[in-house]
């Protein structure tokens, strides 16, 4: 049973292709992560799931409800928290409540019984009622996440809920997430850290240049992907001549399925294997050859990886590349109505 | 599972679509109201920005020849509907002000992502809004108008003039919502009002009659719409009050007080037919 069906959409900004074919279905009752860069299309997608933008062409619904046909019925089914928190600063946390609720239609009374229980449950109790202006990020983020709550929706979405949080208010974040998950709420974020998809998402896809290039359970992923990978030191900061001998020496270990020297971080080498069982041969291998080892690090595949083998470049490359030719001013634009 | 969660929520809220949108228009328009109690420099300012203005301007005549205005009314007392309606024009054509910075921080998207059951409650929050501030303006203003000894316009007078405020404030407000969703920013907003807004006063007959304009000056002068607010209320403080008399002569002909309306009534007409389509496309 699905949820949100999102069918080949596409949508530009000009010249800019934001999504590129997307399609996508969220399992009802899952947490969903989005993973991707930025510029990838994960703010695109949610703001058409949410009604503000149309897209060019394709198809998404919720519950059921098309989006473009229906957007008042689909408004209804959803809690939206945005990326950039949008508040009153005037207003008190429990006004802006009130106002989310009206706008909500809920009843007066229901209305003030459900603020009530939110406030204690996100325990905003001690300022709720100061002005939205004083609060700070993680009382910004509680409060917005009260509002999307408000009206009981079956499915909650989250633009980068933990962006420029402090742990504490970061992991009170994840663990109401998945208290929501566990009473039967449909949690779609998106995120560009991995551990956050990691901790958090029980079903992901990845996102990059507004497809998706992988999709399912975040241990399937890596578990198609295969191999552990373990990183190896010769010197703290090796050459590139003495990086190539080890190679060449390990590419023939039995198990071995990839090396590569990484020449960002000091010239390591970063191994591909079959398991674990690989270790002991690669230390006897390094060894008989009268090579001492500075350092030696094993690990699962992880997201990254998963991310690295469908584009070719680590998700933190992705990011930089991204940071640099984004325009600020344009994506106030197409966020401006 | 998913079709009897959809069905209990819509049933959650039983509203008709009437107290859905009353509602939601109540809820947005009480926002706007604490802004303003906790924020009431705007509106104190829009208060004693006309005063000076009347008392400023007011001494400035003060020694004119008697006999110099229409009908001897003293300058002060002419001076009076100019700064009246000036005040609520200038209110009204920055209605547009608070949606744009909505706009810009993102809370229109809240509004928006909200089962709003019209997305006209947020326009007719902002009239609301902007109606009551405009009133509360004007009424100050005449009630100094009064201590200053410019005269008070009576029952009947009272009623054309707010009903005459009411329609230009109705009319620019359409403009300034227009505007608010067209322009890019408020920096581009503030220009335009900038630059509509004294000169709209000085081209009216808010400070001096058409008689003692250049030509051209009294032809602006005779189309623009704060003299079709200006005049009805000046002719309210002028005594009894008859709106089948003529009380504008412009150069392209006489008009009364019912002709003064009347343009007025199709001027908000006009603009608010012209302004929706593009606030249903904003907003859609």
């Amino acid at each position: 049973m699905y949820l949100i069906e999102l069918q080949d959409l596409v949508k530009s900004y000009g010249t800019v292709k934001a999504l590129n074919g997307l399609s996508l279905k969220v399992p009802t009752g899952s947490l969903f992560g989005l993973l991707g860069p930025n510029g990838s299309g994960k703010t695109t997608t949610l703001r058409i799931l949410c009604t503000l933008l149309s897209p060019d062409s394709g198809k998404a619904s919720v519950a059921g409800l098309d989006v473009v046909k229906d957007p008042r019925s689909v408004r209804r089914e959803i809690g939206y928290v945005a990326q950039e928190v949008a508040i009153d600063k005037i207003l008190t946390g429990f006004e802006l409540l009130q106002l989310q609720g009206d706008l909500y239609h809920l009843e007066p009374k229901d209305r003030n019984l459900r603020i009530a229980e939110l406030i204690e449950k996100l325990e905003m109790q001690s300022w709720i009622n100061r002005r939205c202006g004083t609060y700070s990020g993680g009382m910004r983020r509680r409060l917005d996440l009260a509002s999307g709550l408000l009206h009981r929706p079956q499915l909650l979405v989250l633009d980068e809920p933990t962006v420029g949080l402090d742990i504490e208010s970061r992991t009170a974040i994840w663990q109401l997430l998945l208290d929501l998950k566990s009473q039967g709420t449909t949690v779609l974020i998106s995120s560009h850290y991995l551990e956050e998809v990691e901790a958090l998402a029980d079903q992901m896809a990845i996102l990059d240049k507004g497809r998706v290039i992988a999709e399912g359970k975040p241990e399937d992923l890596k578990e198609r992907l295969g191999g552990d990978r373990v990183t190896l030191k010769v010197r703290e900061f090796s050459n590139e001549n003495e990086s190539e001998k080890v190679r060449n020496l390990l590419v023939n270990v039995r198990g071995v399925r990839q090396v590569v020297v990484n020449c960002v971080q000091g010239f390591s080498l970063n191994l591909v294997v079959d398991d674990e069982s690989v270790l002991p041969r690669l230390r006897e291998a390094l060894d008989r050859s009268k090579i001492q080892l500075f350092a030696l690090s094993h690990s699962r595949a992880s997201l990254d990886d998963v991310y690295l083998q469908a584009t070719g470049r680590t998700l933190m490359d992705a990011e930089l590349a991204a940071s640099n030719q984004r325009d600020v001013k344009l994506e106030n634009k197409q966020a401006m109505r | 599972m998913t079709s009897t969660k959809a069905i209990e929520s819509i049933s959650s809220s039983k509203g008709s679509v009437r107290s859905d949108l009353r509602q939601e228009t109540l809820a947005l328009t009480r926002r706007l109201f604490i802004q303003l109690v906790r924020r009431p420099s705007t509106l104190i300012a829009g208060v004693v920005q006309p005063l000076i203005w009347l008392i400023l301007f007011g001494a400035l005549f003060s020694n004119a020849p008697e006999g110099l205005l229409p009908g001897g009314m003293s300058y002060g007392r002419f001076l009076g509907a100019g700064v009246i309606v000036f005040t609520a024009f200038s209110g009204a054509l920055n209605a547009g002000l608070p949606v744009m910075f909505d706009r810009e921080f993102g809370f229109l998207n809240r509004l928006l992502v909200a089962p709003l059951s019209s997305r006209n409650s947020i326009i007719f929050a902002s009239v609301i809004y902007i109606t009551s501030i405009s009133l509360i303006q004007s009424l100050a203003i005449m009630g100094t108008a009064f201590l200053l000894g410019y005269g008070w316009p009576g029952t009947t007078g009272l009623f054309v003039v707010l009903l005459t405020l009411l329609l230009l404030v109705f009319a620019v407000t359409a403009l300034s919502l227009g505007l608010a969703f067209a322009l890019p920013g408020h920096i581009e907003l503030i220009a335009v009002i900038f630059v509509i807004n004294l000169p709209l006063l000085f081209a009216s007959t808010a400070l001096a009659p058409i008689s003692f304009m250049p030509v051209w000056l009294g032809w602006l002068a005779a189309v623009n719409p704060l003299t079709f607010a200006i005049e009805p209320i000046r002719a309210a403080y002028g005594g009894p009050l008859d709106l089948g008399l003529v009380i504008l002569h412009a150069p392209y002909g006489d008009l009364t007080g019912y002709g003064c309306l009347g343009i007025l009534i199709a001027l908000s007409i006009g603009l608010f037919f012209l302004i929706s389509p593009l606030l249903n496309r904003k907003l859609a």
